[in-house]
């Protein structure tokens, strides 16, 4: 398989802290055991966790064939074993069966309807280094943690564009951006709009009950990769390097009190069939086991960073992407599906007919930049990105857009209770 | 015809389609409003007060009664502190009670949809409470005193028909409440069947809201909730079940 190539030095970094790079990078015996918890990392049951990774590990795409996929297709209820089948490379000639059936569910749960929403990130600092990623500790560019004075800036920007729906994103800093902090955020979120979600590091029950608490009813954390394995050789420093620890947070949250939790793997990393049947399988043994808990699913791709613009999805190609997401949906018909901007225009337009329940507007994926973005105000002190955005659409456009699509376009489904 | 109206919470209503007004644009609700006669519709407490954009509010006509809907609830409590919220809001003092806590199948929990019956029918609320057909849960949400009861006919969404007929049949037969046959209800002969059975009335959305032309099968769904009101009225006929009746009847020999 082709892979990337990851690793940029910046000129900026100290011979020791370079030497230091480098043997992370290149001696797997510099690194810490990433299957091992590290202190104050609460540790729940293992159950779904190895329930997931055996079934992926057993997946070999290439053994279903065309009839497979054909009964797949057939059947009133899609099975695990029908979704394998979807997954595969036998079903890239029924993409078109796949996405008509994906409709028909999409529309049985959702109707006509599909969500905005935008991220907001509100620090960049990170203490990790994931080697794909444009916050890694080691990625040269301008960081940045906004005061609640600059939060509260950004989100009245954002407010009164229309938006509704929040999700607070920060880099992977524990020290720089606590838990204390991150809550301190929520509550004033709850002041400009009516759902509030996370994308955070994982944090313990206890910690997700407190964010709760303060207002937040919804967290998303990106297993990235569920290949262990692979997963190893792409974070090579930090709390992130715990696999089993980022794998339950869904679970702890939930227990936390959260509403919904939101799953995904970095399409790209590794086999993307594998990675998509261990999300979708992650969000179907969760809900057995929580069913009242409300589910959804995102389907990034790599894209290119500030200092490495040659990063991309590899084999994983729209068709690829359109396939995964048809699956998804015919698999798990009452879960949300989130596409991002990291996707085009014309790839977002079309799968919020067919399989998509909620999309981004307005996006920065910078630091406090909102108001330039928004209203052409210069300012020079912003963060840098943590990935290149693919489709800038503002929340107007995209509304009027969507509606265009014969689509109701719904802010806020939702009431904090 | 015009004389057959059903009562809820001392309102009379003569149209019996209750329409949903989730899953498709506002710009068609009041088309299909018009086309469907329908006098309640109902919206959720959460897809409420949007700010700066449309308020589904303005796209509902003055003489529709707005029945708001507790979705997002998972217990009693939550269901109660929803609808207070629609009170509030000025959505009146119908409500109509769903509490799930299954994110897949929307099946609603009649247990805690007793508990929250009871809390917001003491307040004054006329309560409608959205329920799996059991009997001793629509006893017991008679008992605290709902206004309705509202059966699924099948999984929400699922436009499969009246998978619970059966039951559906016992609760029309044995609570003296209208029943409201909610969810599933996926064509307008489901819904005619459903009024030949002695429904009063029948809730859709979804089945309205993924149709070519949302208008027209609000119109069909119209047509076909009278029909079916219609013959249920005028006393169905006999139906043979297997073959002819015997032309000696087996109680032929009977003397005196």
């Amino acid at each position: 398989m082709a892979e990337n190539q990851f690793f940029i030095d910046s000129a900026r970094l100290s011979e020791k802290a370079l030497n230091k790079k480098h043997r992370l990078e290149q001696d797997p015996s510099s690194r810490t055991n990433h299957m091992e918890y590290m202190p104050g990392m609460e540790q729940i049951s293992p159950e779904i966790r190895e329930r997931v990774l055996a079934e992926m590990n057993a997946y070999d795409s290439s053994k279903y064939t065309d009839a497979d996929v054909r009964r797949a297709l057939q059947h009133e209820t899609c099975s695990v074993e029908d979704f394998k089948a979807l997954l595969s490379p036998a079903a890239a000639p029924y993409l078109e069966e796949m996405a008509v059936r994906a409709k028909e569910e999409t529309g049985k749960h959702f109707g006509n309807t599909v969500y905005l929403f935008t991220p907001l990130y509100i620090a960049n600092y990170c203490e990790n280094y994931c080697i794909y990623c444009g916050f890694n500790c080691y990625n040269d560019i301008v960081r940045k943690k906004l005061s609640m004075e600059e939060i509260k800036k950004e989100m009245q920007v954002i407010a009164d564009s229309g938006i509704e729906e929040i999700l607070i994103l920060t880099g992977e800093s524990r020290g720089q951006s606590d838990v204390k902090y991150i809550g301190e955020a929520c509550k004033l979120a709850r002041n400009y709009f009516r759902n509030v979600g996370l994308e955070i590091y994982p944090v313990n029950t206890d910690e997700y009950r407190y964010l709760h608490e303060c207002g937040a009813d919804y967290v998303t954390v990106f297993q990235e990769t569920y290949d262990a394995d692979k997963y190893e050789t792409l974070h090579l420093m930090g709390h992130k390097r715990v696999f089993p620890y980022r794998f339950e947070a869904q679970e702890r949250a939930i227990r936390g009190g959260m509403r919904g939790v939101g799953f995904s793997a970095l399409l790209g990393l590794a086999d993307f069939r594998k990675d998509a049947l261990a999300s979708a399988l992650h969000v179907y043994y969760l809900q057995r086991k929580y069913p009242h808990a409300e589910y959804s699913l995102s389907c990034p791709r790599l894209r290119p960073i500030i200092n490495n613009d040659k990063i991309n999805p590899l084999d994983v190609h729209e068709k690829e992407l359109c396939q995964v997401l048809c699956a998804y949906r015919i698999f798990l018909p009452y879960v949300g599906i989130t596409v991002s901007s990291r996707e085009q225009k014309h790839f977002r337009d079309g799968i919020v007919k067919i399989a998509a329940t909620k999309v981004s507007a307005g996006v920065s994926t910078g630091i406090g930049d909102h108001e330039s973005k928004y209203t052409g105000k210069e300012d020079a002190e912003a963060g840098d990105e943590q990935f290149e955005i693919s489709d800038g659409r503002s929340f107007d456009q995209m509304y009027t857009d969507m509606a265009g699509e014969g689509l109701q376009p719904v802010l806020n489904d939702y009431v904090y209770v | 015809m015009t004389n057959d109206t059903f009562t809820l919470g001392g309102k009379e209503f003569h149209s019996r389609f209750i329409l949903g007004s989730g899953k498709y644009s506002m710009e068609l609700i009041k088309a299909a409003v018009e086309n469907a006669g329908a006098e309640i519709i109902t919206l959720a407490v959460r897809r409420t007060n949007t700010k700066k954009n449309e308020n589904i509010l303005d796209y509902i006509p003055e003489n529709v009664t707005l029945l708001p809907n507790t979705s997002g609830a998972r217990t009693a409590e939550e269901a109660v502190r929803i609808a207070r919220m629609a009170r509030e809001i000025g959505c009146g003092d119908f409500v109509k009670i769903e509490i799930m806590r299954d994110s897949k199948y929307l099946l609603p929990d009649n247990e805690e949809t007793v508990k929250a019956t009871e809390i917001l029918a003491k307040e004054g609320f006329v309560v409608l409470p959205y329920m799996y057909p059991d009997l001793y849960a629509a006893r017991a949400l008679a008992d605290a005193g709902a206004a309705a009861v509202m059966p699924l006919a099948s999984p929400i969404g699922s436009n499969k028909g009246l998978a619970t007929r059966e039951f559906i049949q016992i609760l029309i037969d044995e609570i003296d409440l209208p029943i409201i046959v909610d969810a599933g209800i996926g064509r307008p002969s489901q819904a005619c069947e459903a009024m030949e059975m002695g429904a009063a009335a029948i809730m859709a959305n979804t089945a309205i809201a993924t149709a070519g032309d949302i208008p027209r099968m609000a119109g069909a769904f119209k047509d076909a909730i009278e029909a079916g009101r219609n013959a249920y009225l005028a006393g169905l006929g006999r139906v043979l079940e297997r073959g002819a009746s015997a032309s000696d009847p087996l109680t032929g020999f009977l003397r005196d």
